[in-house]
């Protein structure tokens, strides 16, 4: 598993080829990836990139501990989080994650379960640039709505 | 003295990205974001939203109870992805 906030951007080739060292199809039939970028564009107009704040130590453990929990419930065989901070332009790579699964469903579940709970508990905070003005993103009801999902089916299990 | 960290938009309207205080013994953490509510309108409007807290990196709730060895941060509620 690995965890990493960095200000340089990645290679998803290169992502997906840790993800898959010593790692065999055998116990991995299935490997989802998942690539966030920045938008062009807000409720407001055009955008000019963003910028992305981080509690170092905190931002890390935490998404540490999220990649542990969604290896537990999916029963994944191996997970990768990669998250970026400082200012990016539109189209930039912001956000990746990768995840192994014996079978297509896990991988595809868990790598939901992780983006829906990242944009929920690890310290991170984006602002949006547009010419010289910038504004705080608030807190999106949706997103609160699809981690209580996962919550919630926690409380069914 | 314990450590305070601020964040975001907390970190940006009271120009402060960390300070050192003294608690009393039973502080809790809500204890503390009323003290540095106190401590000025910019604090005041900062700190009085929706405002999540952490002890030594870990999310916690106001009624934690905090010593000066420990690390204290107020952030907004997240925003990445």
């Amino acid at each position: 598993m690995f965890a990493r906030v960095s200000e340089a951007d990645f290679s998803q080739q290169a992502l997906y080829d840790e993800l898959c060292l010593n790692n065999q199809a055998s116990q991995s039939g299935a490997v989802v990836t998942f690539t966030g970028r920045v938008r062009d564009y807000n409720a407001e107009g055009a955008i000019d990139g963003i910028e992305l704040e981080y509690y170092p130590g905190m931002t890390e453990s935490a998404l540490q501990q999220l990649l542990a929990q969604a290896t537990t419930r999916f029963g994944l065989t191996n997970a990768g989080i990669v998250h970026r901070v400082g200012r990016l332009p539109n189209q930039a790579q912001i956000v990746w994650v990768g995840t192994c699964a014996a079978h297509r469903q896990d991988a595809f579940s868990a790598a939901s379960y992780i983006m829906d709970m990242l944009k929920q508990s690890v310290p991170i905070w984006k602002k949006e640039w547009a010419g010289d003005t910038s504004t705080w993103v608030a807190a999106k009801g949706t997103d609160n709505e699809a981690a209580m999902r996962w919550l919630t089916d926690d409380k069914d299990d | 003295m314990m450590k305070v960290k601020l964040f975001a938009q907390i970190r940006e309207v009271t120009g402060t990205e960390s300070l050192e205080m003294a608690v009393p013994d039973d502080a809790t953490i809500e204890g503390v974001r009323q003290a540095l509510m106190a401590k000025g309108p910019q604090w005041q409007q900062a700190l009085s939203a929706n405002v999540l807290c952490a002890c030594n990196q870990t999310l916690c709730d106001g009624t934690m109870v905090v010593s000066e060895q420990d690390e204290v941060a107020f952030f907004p509620p997240v925003t990445g992805g």
